[in-house]
């Protein structure tokens, strides 16, 4: 079976739903920056795609704005990270449930 | 020299302003001052002088701008013409000589200071009015010697009679000055500016006169009201008499030598007003002037007959003689009008001072009849003011006052209106020669009163101005004499040219008899006057005892101070009274009322707000705040529950996007 859009879509998308029901549904901190990464991942994938099955894809392009969202998803995750040890060692927990300082 | 006149006055006032701010106990300083600046003044008139001797008729004017608003500047000037420099050249002399009277008279004054910085200010004003080339400039000058005249007859503020005095001073001439300032605002309405002489373009030159038309005769006359306040005459004279209230060297310059006279120099300064569109030298507003003069000249003498005081004997002949310098004026004779004030100046002054040394002689005493035999205790004295009162009384032949008064007397009998006020005058005569042999026998002559027991001669510095001033008074003849009418034609722009025939004159004759009529008349009735022991009271005067009902008329001034005080006065009080009345009554209660309409509109308002503003406010901000609690509970904090909404709302955008396509 050869790949063509449609499946990289439909794949992509069910990457992107994984993570958001990931970021919606779990607890822990950590499992939601998970799913932040994937819903990265997933958009990731469509940037790929589209460049792939563009008319006249140009060698470096589409690879390259990739690469450098990846780069930047990895930054973000390590601020992330860092954030939740400042968080736990504050609340002394990771779940996200009781952290409600920011409500009205 | 007309560059440097206004240091004239300004030397003067400057002195004044030095001795102003010096401390009460540098009483020398102050009298050097003063006299020293007088001394400057008196050189610069004398330069002044001179420089108009050079070219006959000579009239220099200096104009300078004061300020400008829009396109009228107002200009103000000096003026040098014959009238002013003989002017100058009296008030200066007159001034020296009474500065250093006042040294001595006022020695023993703790205000010593106080009086010389004013006196020097009246000099600085005085020598400003007779050199000012604008009627405008002449009416603040006026003014100064108006408030100088004040400060000065106020100045022993411990007496009442002397507070009040300067204050009727300074009301009865303001009445005069309201017409006065009338006067020249219309004048400037009419003509455009107030300059005396200005190329051609014064006031006083066929220009400015040709602007006034039909009014020049009522501003004439609002100009006469100022002048008729400051002269005394008739029915504002009433102040002057009070005014001896003040130290006497200040009656002998202010209210008998120079500021006083300020009135007939007015009149003689704006005499082309009065005179414009004259037929015969008679114009209806110098009928009035002849007429209040003449009742002035023979009310004030008559007048003077029974008074007591020594001062008010010699204010009532100063009103006398300026009724007959007015009189002078209105017939036409301005130059022998001036040249009596000139000759008043001097003989009068002199008087004064003769009579400041009198009162200082005997401790403070003024009734002549508690004096009398002062002839051996002060030779001095006595001797210059017989002088005085020779030349007063028109002694022909070597006196200056029977010179200038004969003039007056040849002027006033050739008036084409009618012969009336000549033969006044002549009664006048007699009446002046009288009051004074009256006042000289009883001061001088007879027997030693209580008052003159322990009278001494004064000190020198009192005695040399009365010598100077009685020389002045003798000598000043010379130019005034008909064989060569010197000051005359001077004052008229002519030459003077000698005409020894001239010299006897039909009036000589004529003054000689009345004058020697005064004499005998006041030396028969009076002969027993200071003489003690007659069975009855030495005070009573012959007069009173032959006519007690008109003397007591006449010592109580013919009662016109108690008729002003019905009238005038009475009729002031009563509008001041209504005024408060209506003030309290009615002008209060209005403004109470509309107060009180303020108050309920304020009452209204302050419920309105209460219940109406404050209560909507109030309400707003109980929705506001339940509003806030309300959407502040959608902000659980809970970041999965934004993030799950964000979602949601992202996949409704998509739905609805995907529904429109």
């Amino acid at each position: 079976m050869t790949p063509t859009l449609q499946v990289v879509l439909v794949v992509s998308t069910a990457l992107f739903s994984a993570g958001l029901l990931a970021a919606l549904s779990r607890r822990h901190a950590i499992f939601i920056l998970i799913g932040i990464e994937m819903m990265l991942a997933a958009a990731n994938l469509n940037f790929i795609a589209f460049w792939r099955f563009s008319p006249q894809p140009q060698p470096p392009t589409g690879v390259m704005i990739v690469i450098f969202s990846i780069a930047i998803a990895a930054a973000e995750a390590a601020v992330g990270l860092a954030l939740v040890i400042a968080v736990y060692r504050h609340y002394r927990t990771t779940s996200v449930d009781h952290f409600d300082q920011l409500k009205g | 020299m007309i560059d440097h006149l206004w240091l004239i006055p300004a030397v003067p006032f400057a002195a004044s302003l030095v001795i102003l701010s010096l401390p009460n106990r540098r009483r020398t300083s102050a009298a050097t001052l003063a006299v020293a600046g007088q001394i400057g003044a008196l050189a610069m008139s004398v330069f002044a002088f001179l420089s108009t001797l050079q070219a006959p008729g000579l009239r220099t004017v200096q104009n300078f701008t004061w300020f400008t608003f829009g396109d009228n500047a107002l200009r103000l000037g000096w003026l040098l013409d014959p009238l002013a420099a003989a002017m100058l050249m009296m008030i200066t002399l007159v001034g020296f000589c009474i500065f250093v009277f006042s040294k001595g008279y006022m020695a023993g004054d703790k205000n010593f200071v106080r009086f010389f910085a004013y006196l020097s200010f009246f000099s600085g004003a005085m020598l400003g009015l007779v050199i000012s080339n604008s009627l405008l400039l002449l009416f603040i000058c006026w003014e100064l010697v108006g408030l100088a005249s004040y400060l000065l007859i106020g100045f022993w503020i411990e007496r009442p009679s002397a507070a009040a005095a300067a204050k009727k001073a300074f009301i009865t001439t303001r009445i005069g000055d309201m017409g006065f300032f009338l006067g020249l605002l219309w004048l400037y309405g009419r003509s455009g500016t107030l300059l005396f002489y200005d190329g051609g373009n014064g006031c006083l030159e066929s220009a400015g006169l040709a602007m006034l038309g039909a009014t020049v005769t009522s501003i004439a006359l609002l100009i006469f009201c100022g002048a008729m306040g400051k002269s005394g005459q008739f029915p504002l004279h009433v102040w002057l008499p009070d005014a001896m209230e003040g130290p006497t060297p200040v009656s002998a310059l202010i209210h008998a030598a120079t500021m006083v006279a300020a009135g007939v120099f007015l009149v003689a300064r704006v005499y082309p007003i009065f005179s414009l569109g004259a037929i015969n030298g008679v114009t209806s507003s110098l009928i009035v002037v002849v007429w209040i003069g003449v009742t002035t000249a023979l009310m004030a003498a008559v007048i003077a007959i029974a008074q007591a005081d020594i001062k008010r004997i010699l204010a009532y002949s100063t009103v006398s003689q300026l009724g007959l310098m007015m009189v002078s004026l209105g017939v036409g004779g301005v130059a022998a009008g001036i040249m009596h004030l000139l000759a008043h100046g001097f003989f009068k002054s002199l008087l004064f001072l003769g009579s400041g040394s009198v009162i200082h002689g005997c401790h403070g005493e003024q009734d002549i009849r508690k004096m009398g035999g002062l002839r051996r205790l002060m030779p001095i004295t006595f001797s210059t003011y017989a002088i005085g009162m020779m030349a007063l009384s028109g002694v022909p032949l070597f006196f200056s006052g029977g010179w200038t008064k004969e003039e007056i007397l040849h002027v006033t009998a050739h008036w084409p209106v009618s012969r009336l006020p000549y033969f006044l005058l002549l009664i006048g005569v007699v009446l002046t020669a009288l009051y004074m042999t009256r006042q000289i026998i009883y001061v001088f002559f007879g027997d030693r009163h209580a008052g003159s027991q322990h009278a001494h001669e004064s000190s020198r510095v009192m005695t040399l101005p009365l010598i100077v001033l009685a020389i002045s008074a003798i000598s000043f003849s010379v130019v005034l004499t008909p064989a060569w009418p010197w000051l005359h034609d001077y004052l008229t722009d002519e030459s003077a040219h000698f005409a020894f025939p001239r010299l006897i004159q039909p009036t000589l004759f004529l003054s000689l008899v009345l004058v020697g009529m005064g004499f005998a008349l006041g030396i028969w009735i009076y002969r027993k006057a200071g003489v003690q022991d007659r069975g009855r009271a030495a005070e009573t005067d012959p007069l009173e005892f032959a006519q007690p009902k008109l003397f007591r008329f006449l010592e109580n001034k013919m009662w016109i101070d108690e008729l002003y005080a019905r009238t005038v006065i009475a009729f002031s009080w009563m509008s001041a009274r209504f005024s408060d009345w209506m003030d309290r009554n009615f002008w209060d209660r209005l403004v109470r009322g509309f107060g009180g309409i303020g108050q309920q509109f304020g009452i209204l308002t302050a419920s309105v707000d209460e219940r109406g503003i404050n209560a909507g406010v109030d309400e707003t901000s109980v929705g506001t705040r339940g509003l806030g609690r309300l959407m502040s509970a959608a902000h659980s904090g809970q970041i999965q529950t934004y993030l799950g909404v964000i979602a949601i709302g992202l996949l409704a955008l998509l739905l609805f996007y995907a529904w429109l396509a």
